[in-house]
């Protein structure tokens, strides 16, 4: 498997750490409530098809980096800096 | 036996080799298996069950039967195919799987119970009694099965792993794959071929067949040379591609050594590469498949494919009458090219009626070979056809059912092959593998035209997605014969028909399978062990699945394959291992002090990847527990020094850090002092506790935090993410210094006198209180100094840049010396904490809260952080969570343990009774007795009360009593004194 770091192009995926579902970058305001807080720590979607995680570039860039995959297909379909992604600041 | 003037193996070099003990002769460009077929040894090896005798079946690395093991002693290496181990001066093969001998082997009693030991009979018969397996059944069924052994010693062989990147690789380089490398080299793509022989040139190396009107072999040749002359092309011989992954990921195999007589020191045995390409092309060719019939499984009997190539390629005939058997076009060229070289050939089988004719051999039209005869090598042949039964006097009987795409690699990534009904055989299908094209004889395309023109062809469709223009191409004349075939898979009749080879596999287990209702392919290759030899079942799998087709009525198509996993052939796990053996398992991560420490005699502990000194022994001392007990005692009295550099240390700069420590950390940072550091307490987001440390105020905008040893890439992540996931608004960025600088502990009473001296000025406590930090001149390097302890000591931290460590090292060594003090290690260290009650991550553990560590009011209320909503939900906090508690043991008791169980005093110990438990244990020689810290239910309540200590694994039972965890000097006054 192959990701494209933003920094350093494309990569062995043995250089990256595996975090989980993009989700973790959708953190609840503190007095959210405890569903919005259960579902951003605990609940994740098991897709089949078009899947959105985060990868640490640990070995490399130290990027966080949002991987947009097929877990079907295995086909990676894009790479973001997770600091990219975030539009605007939820704290 | 050798034909005089034919093959491509040079007689002007002479090989010697033993096999069995016995010395023959071969020659430069032999395999063990050519060799020893010129040799007309037909016997080399026994099946896995029955012990039947077997030789030589295929040319490849698809061989099940012709399995020996090469070398002696630890050097030795089992199972490997004769067919694909070359010669070389010196070396020594030895048959398996035969007790005495190969010939006379006791065991092959078993071929004799073979009525009683067809498909699924270990299941019914060794059912019961259950513990009759363990001991009775599994050792017996495993010394008579069984294949090669290890040598059960040390490998001695070294391994490597290595990396390639690449525009095109091209796999198998046959007619289609060198004419796929040739076009895409030509047009300047950066091309790897790689091919599993020790001589490209795939089949036609085996063929007697023309390329624009030279001999094929020369023609490929010369192709050849022209790619080993262009810089953009790599050749890669006796290298395997085992496997196909990911994101144009190959797992490749290289054989480096095994044709050498002598293990060159820097050479490897094995390179275990992974090549990424941006395309990729397989050319690896078709494996030819036998047919079943009764007895079919003798020494002499041949795949026709592989009786062309010994002859082609190696000039041997495994016989002196050959007969020819199949049900193909193909079979017939085996015969012809017999023929031509001057061989008797007895007869031609074809079991189809429309067969076509020939000259100078009898051909038995609409034919089968019913049986054969020959104890220890074939010597005849039953011919069953409309008009009855012949018998045949035959020693090689050439066999053909036609071929089976290698679609190996095409089915890596999960896709299963397609049925193709001209050919009878699964082709690959075409969305097998992204990037990958397929070509030739893999694909179905059986005449070396076609084979030519899909290489020409699949090398522009790659060069065309990689943006690159392709030159024009002429494709050379070559054969174009037809490939006509009819279904034969197996010959009806009694008897033992063999499937697979290796595991004595026959027509009848498949069916008693499908009787049994192991119906779908899977379940009957587990009942049967139908291709779980080492060959996976390349030679029989097809057969096998068709027999399974027919006895269930369903069509081929339906009936399905098993599934195809890498490796393609068998990897050595030391070679997939490279790299990783012995202390290349894991890095070892050197302190600046460790030639100090190990000058004086300090047994090293890990932690993680660091090595640190356990203790530091003196003269007298003969137990760990005397130096850490003396080593206590000095950081008590007078002073010690530490090595600390393996704490994590991270380096935090930018207007917005002190806010990016608020939210990181449950306590405030904001509000620390320039100069001052501050014990810090991390949470993860579901509320538990993550690490602890000592965060330092070098400047308004720069702090330096420093982590748990064994935390510290997992705190690095967590800033990280919390930075750039959570809060890239952030003005603040961060990295690991922690080999950057080498810091030391100096703790004790003395501590300051000991320091004092070494840098400008002397420290005072106006200057220098607990918990100050800042810049120091050592001796004319800029270090720093932390005042902190982890001993309860009056203690300070003074860092280096790296490079002075060990050197400042022996110098405060050398200062402790004069003042009574010395180092200590990792023992009285931990023993120190505990009589402070100090956490590690033996408490913080990853199940518990701020609350159970009686941290909770480190949560400030003033602002959000990472873990603070989640740690306000109930059941994380309150009179149920097991809290943290100091014990001291009541009456003689001699041993508390980490790890055991607490229970009330009354209570049976057992688990519903559970109260807690005990994360970490110390001798103090400072309170004279043992302490140890846990976790207790409701325990801040209980001080004062007694509880058991059960220790179910050592057998202990101890009454301790619920203190404090604080257990010495609970006010800190050593510390800030």
């Amino acid at each position: 498997m192959r990701i494209t770091c933003p920094f350093c192009g494309e990569r062995d995926r043995r250089e990256f750490y595996y975090q989980g579902a993009a989700v973790a970058l959708e953190r609840p305001v503190a007095d959210a409530g405890e569903e919005a807080w259960d579902a951003y720590v605990h609940l994740r979607d098991n897709p089949a098809g078009v899947t959105k995680d985060l990868w640490y570039h640990e070995s490399g860039c130290s990027s966080w980096i949002v991987v947009t995959r097929n877990t079907v297909t295995h086909e990676i379909l894009d790479c973001t800096l997770a600091c990219d992604t975030k539009s605007e600041v939820s704290i | 036996m050798r034909i005089a003037g034919k093959g491509l193996i040079d007689r002007s070099k002479p090989v010697r080799f033993v096999f069995d003990g016995v010395g023959y002769d071969g020659f430069a460009g032999d395999t063990l298996a050519s060799a020893l077929l010129a040799n007309d040894v037909r016997l080399v090896g026994r099946s896995f069950k029955y012990h039947r005798p077997r030789g030589v079946l295929t040319s490849g690395s698809e061989e099940p039967n012709a399995l020996v093991t090469v070398g002696n002693g630890a050097a030795a290496e089992p199972n490997v195919r004769a067919t694909v181990q070359e010669i070389y001066t010196g070396l020594e093969a030895k048959s398996q799987n035969r007790w005495p001998s190969l010939s006379m082997d006791l065991m092959a009693a078993n071929d004799l119970a073979a009525p009683f030991l067809g498909a699924g009979f270990y299941y019914k018969t060794f059912m019961w009694p259950s513990q009759f397996w363990e001991k009775l059944y599994e050792p017996i069924i495993r010394r008579a099965a069984g294949l090669g052994a290890l040598s059960g010693e040390s490998n001695p062989d070294k391994y490597e792993r290595a990396y390639a990147f690449c525009d095109l690789l091209v796999i198998g380089a046959g007619p289609a794959g060198v004419m796929a490398a040739l076009v895409a080299a030509r047009a300047g793509a950066d091309v790897i071929l790689v091919d599993e022989d020790s001589r490209m040139g795939g089949r036609l190396l085996a063929e007697n067949c023309e390329i624009d009107g030279v001999p094929g072999v020369i023609w490929v040749d010369r192709v050849l040379s022209e790619l080993s002359a262009m810089d953009n092309v790599r050749l890669m011989s006796r290298t395997t591609v085992t496997g196909a992954y990911d994101g144009g990921t190959f797992a490749a195999l290289e054989r480096v050594g095994h044709h050498r007589a002598a293990r060159h020191a820097g050479l490897p045995l094995e390179t275990f590469w992974r090549i990424v390409a941006k395309r990729s092309v397989l050319a690896a060719g078709a494996l030819e498949r036998p047919v079943a019939f009764r007895n079919n499984d003798r020494p002499g009997i041949m795949t026709a494919g592989a009786v062309r190539a010994y002859l082609n390629r190696w000039g041997v005939v495994p016989g002196q009458k050959v007969a020819v058997f199949g049900n193909n076009d193909d079979a017939h060229r085996t015969a012809r090219d017999l023929l031509a070289a001057g061989v008797h050939v007895a007869g031609l089988i074809d079991s189809r009626h429309n067969a076509p004719d020939a000259t100078g051999f009898p051909v038995y039209k609409g034919a089968m070979v019913s049986d054969t005869t020959g104890r220890r090598g074939l010597e005849s042949i039953t011919i069953r056809s409309v008009s009855g039964e012949d018998k045949l006097a035959t020693d090689c009987l050439a066999i053909s059912g036609g071929w089976n795409p290698t679609v190996h690699l095409t089915c890596h990534l999960n896709s299963r092959p397609v049925w193709c009904d001209d050919i009878l055989a699964f082709v690959p299908s075409p969305s097998g593998v992204p990037g990958m094209g397929v070509a030739g004889a893999c694909s179905g395309a059986f005449s070396t035209d076609r084979c030519l023109r899909e290489g020409a062809a699949a090398a522009v469709a790659a060069l065309e997605a990689l943006g690159k223009s392709a030159p024009k191409t002429q494709i050379p004349d070559a054969e174009d014969a037809p490939y006509a075939i009819a279904p034969l898979w197996a010959v009806p009749g009694r008897g033992r028909a063999w499937l697979d080879f290796q595991n004595d596999v026959c027509v009848k287990d498949v069916k008693q399978a499908a009787v049994e209702n192991f119906r779908s392919v899977e379940h009957m290759k587990r009942y049967t062990t139908q291709g779980m030899a080492t060959d996976q079942g390349k030679n029989s799998n097809v057969a096998a699945l068709a027999i399974l087709a027919d006895v269930t009525g369903r069509a081929i198509p339906d009936t399905g394959t098993t599934t195809f996993r890498p490796p393609f052939s068998p990897v050595a796990i030391a070679a997939m291992g490279a790299g990783a053996q012995g202390k290349g398992f894991a890095p070892e991560r050197f302190t600046t002090s460790h030639a100090a420490s190990v000058e004086r005699k300090a047994p090293m502990i890990e932690a993680g990847l660091w090595y640190r000194p356990s203790y530091f022994p003196v003269p007298g001392e003969t137990t760990w527990r005397q130096s850490c007990d003396r080593e206590v005692d000095m950081v008590r009295h007078t002073v010690g020094v530490c090595d600390v550099s393996t704490l994590g240390k991270i380096d935090i700069q930018g207007p917005d850090a002190a806010e990016f420590l608020d939210f990181v950390y449950t306590n405030t940072f904001s509000t620390l002092k320039i100069g001052r550091a501050r014990y810090g307490l991390m949470l993860r987001e579901d509320g538990h506790v993550m690490d602890d440390g000592t965060t330092a105020r070098l400047g308004a905008h720069h702090f330096l935090m420093t982590t748990t040893t064994a935390a510290a890439g997992q705190v690095m992540r967590h800033l990280d993410f919390v930075h750039q996931g959570l809060r890239p608004d952030l003005d603040v960025a961060m990295v690991s210094v922690t080999e950057q600088w080498a810091q030391f502990a100096i703790a004790g009473p003395k501590s300051r006198e000991l320091l004092n001296g070494l840098f400008d000025a002397d420290l005072t406590d106006a200057e220098w209180p607990f918990m100050a930090c800042g810049p120091v001149q050592v001796m004319g390097v800029r270090g720093r100094l932390f005042r902190i302890s982890f001993s309860g000591e009056h203690a300070y931290e003074l860092a280096v840049p790296s490079r002075y460590g060990d050197s400042l090292f022996r110098t405060l060594l050398a200062r402790a010396d004069t003042l009574g003090g010395g180092a200590y290690g990792m023992e009285a260290l931990n023993v120190m904490r505990i009589e402070k009650g100090f956490i590690t991550h033996a408490e913080i553990h990853g199940r518990v809260t701020a609350f159970d560590i009686g941290m909770e009011r480190m949560v400030s209320s003033k602002k959000d952080c990472i873990g603070k909503t989640m740690s306000e939900r109930d059941g994380l906090s309150g009179a149920d969570r097991e809290q943290l508690i100091g014990l001291n043991p009541v009456g003689a008791v001699k041993q508390l343990t980490a790890g055991a169980h607490l229970f009330n005093a009354d209570d049976d110990p057992v688990r519903v009774n559970d109260q807690g438990y005990v994360t970490s244990v110390a001798y103090s020689p400072t309170m004279g007795h043992m302490l140890a810290l846990g976790f207790l239910k409701n325990g801040r309540a209980r001080h004062g009360q007694k509880v058991r200590m059960v220790d179910h694994l050592r057998d202990l039972d101890a009454l301790c009593e619920v203190v404090n965890p604080v257990f010495f000097d609970p006010d800190g006054e050593r510390a800030r004194g």
